[in-house]
């Protein structure tokens, strides 16, 4: 097993559109061990589509390159896609940015956890059951019974988030893409679910990569951050170094935050030069 | 003082279970309200039993002066328009940008369209290359700040914000919250929002309450909150756990 769990080098993700070729990703390039890796930006930069493009995910219309994407050795864009399947929700699992759109509408929650767990292990309906309302409860949702019989469009913002998240959690992964895993949570039930996969990191070796607009939760959670912009990487950093952190769109997010007891209004804001697009 | 949203003793029950146990809530107009508290508390249900989306099932809600029954009209919405948490769930996503945005004027039959499209996708920072995007074509934050658009295109005098601000970066949000509350200026709204994050919060409200479990736990002044003068637990727990994530 080598240490270096995902290599990705030189992404790039084309979209054609009405009006022209986006160009959502371009030139990406970070590897990943077991470990929390960050991942924060601008809204749009290309932080989902990096994810989805490693788990195999990219809108079919879109174009994907890349000098090297690597998952334990294994070329992602040269393997066939019954063998991209088989990674997918085995061994690679990505909490999709919005849970309640990548539920299953007509299926209740607990079936589908049940069906994720029954997919991956041989286990009876039973235990299966049961295992899914215990993850349901680790991931703090109140009266797991109650939750288990309901429909996505049914449960609060946060509890469908935690469901994708219990779902996830059931496949045991190596890797695991978070996409803003813990954005509908309050504060104190973000920092349970930050527990479950600090321990997944930290006991079964699992790589995280973490996608956050939480500059507070990434600095204080994750081992290294790498910060987007338009597609690129401007700034690869320590988490615990964030504050002191070089390149002026990522000094100019940390001072934008509103924080309790330092009134300022309006927020100052980004003045985006044209050349951190360049 | 002219009140602008009154909640009295408001009651949600979906099959059999209690979303809202009697929740109560005033707001003066022109105010800016905020909503925190745990997750499945029933804030969402709360802003949706205002726009007639929850069921009540006992309680009355006033908005401007009138006692809402079961349905709303057209006038309602022409008044009080609502951003819902989830940006997805929310904009169809095989319609452009541009007919999200003319449905709401069609409807309410606004002349000038074209003016008040481009204004509104200019003020939440969408430049005119996202006018005939289709929505599944954008990221989450360019989503939601096309729900944003479509809430203040109608002028309403309230706006109910469900976590409008959680799917953009710190960036982007500055921009969104620096707006909201400018327009809340100019054209004297009402908010009535909810975030899990209480230096927004703290930030955008004058008042807030804090909920747990379809009740009210306590309400503050945002002052209190900032001081730490809270009188229950539940709240201290939301002020510690707002600090960041200590690893044990
Ligand atoms: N199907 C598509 N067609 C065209 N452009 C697209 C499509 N999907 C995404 N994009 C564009 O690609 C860019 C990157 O999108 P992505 O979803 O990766 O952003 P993001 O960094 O996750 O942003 P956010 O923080 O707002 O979620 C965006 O500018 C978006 O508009
Ligand atoms: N249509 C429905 N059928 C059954 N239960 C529902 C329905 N809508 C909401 N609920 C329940 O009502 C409770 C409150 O949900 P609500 O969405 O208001 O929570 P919330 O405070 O907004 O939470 P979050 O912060 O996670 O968004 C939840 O337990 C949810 O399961
Ligand atoms: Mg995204
Ligand atoms: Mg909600």
């Amino acid at each position: 097993m080598s240490d270096t769990l995902l290599d990705v080098d030189d992404l790039r993700i084309t979209f054609p559109t009405r009006t022209g070729l986006v160009q959502a990703v371009r030139g990406v390039s970070f590897s990943l061990g077991r470990e929390r890796l960050g991942i924060v930006g601008e809204s749009g930069s290309g932080k989902s589509q990096t994810g989805r493009a490693i788990m195999g995910l990219t809108p079919p219309q879109a174009e994907v390159s890349a000098k090297k994407l690597a998952f334990d050795g294994m070329d992602l864009l040269s393997i066939s896609p019954r063998e991209r399947r088989a990674l997918r929700g085995n061994r690679i699992a990505m909490i999709l940015q919005d849970p309640k759109y990548s539920l299953d509408p007509v299926m209740t929650i607990g079936r589908q956890i049940v069906e994720t767990l029954r997919t991956h292990e041989k286990v009876g309906k039973t235990e299966a059951r049961e295992r899914a309302l215990a993850m349901l409860q680790a991931v703090q949702i109140r009266d797991p019974a109650r939750v288990f019989d309901l429909y996505p469009h049914e449960v609060s913002g946060g509890m469908g988030q935690r469901a994708m998240i219990a779902m996830m959690l059931v496949t045991g992964p190596e890797l695991m893409i978070a996409d803003e895993p813990t954005s509908a949570l309050d504060v104190t039930v973000q920092l349970d679910v930050l527990n479950i996969l600090d321990k997944l990191v930290a006991e079964r070796g699992m790589g995280l990569i973490f996608i956050s607009h939480d500059l507070r939760l990434v600095s204080s959670f994750c081992d290294r951050v790498v910060v987007m912009y338009a597609g690129k990487v401007v700034e690869q950093i320590k988490a615990s170094e964030l504050r002191d952190a070089q390149h002026p769109y990522t000094r100019g997010l940390l001072n934008c935050m509103p924080k309790i007891g330092f009134e300022r209004h309006p927020l100052p804001v980004l003045d985006r030069k044209p050349e951190w697009a360049a | 003082m002219t009140v602008s949203i009154t909640v009295e003793g408001l009651e949600v029950v979906f099959d059999r279970f209690r979303a809202l146990k009697g929740v109560s809530l005033e707001l003066r107009e022109g105010e800016s309200y905020g909503l925190v508290g745990e997750s499945g508390s029933g804030k969402s249900t709360l802003l949706r039993a205002i726009t007639g989306l929850a069921p009540a099932s006992s309680g009355t809600i006033t908005v401007n002066g009138k006692t809402l029954g079961k349905t709303r009209d057209k006038a309602f919405y022409r008044e009080v328009q609502m951003v819902f948490q989830d940006p997805y769930g929310s904009l169809h996503p095989r319609q452009t940008v541009d007919r999200l945005l003319q449905e709401p004027l069609a409807i309410h039959g606004i002349a000038e369209g074209e003016k008040r499209i481009e204004r509104a996708l200019d003020e939440v920072g969408l430049g005119k290359g996202f006018r005939f995007r289709y929505a599944h074509q954008l990221s989450g934050g360019q989503r939601q700040r096309v729900a944003i658009a479509r809430a203040l295109i109608l002028e309403p005098s309230i706006l109910l914000l469900d976590e409008p601000t959680s799917a953009l970066d710190a960036s982007v949000q500055a921009e969104v919250l620096n707006l909201l509350e400018e327009v809340r200026r100019r054209r004297k709204l009402t908010f009535l929002m909810v975030s899990h994050d209480l230096a927004i919060i703290t930030h955008m409200c004058e008042r807030l309450m804090v909920m747990q479990n379809g009740e009210a736990v306590e309400t503050l002044t945002a002052s209190q909150l900032i001081g730490h003068r809270v009188s229950e637990d539940y709240t201290r727990n939301l002020l510690r756990a707002s600090e960041g994530f200590v690893r044990v």
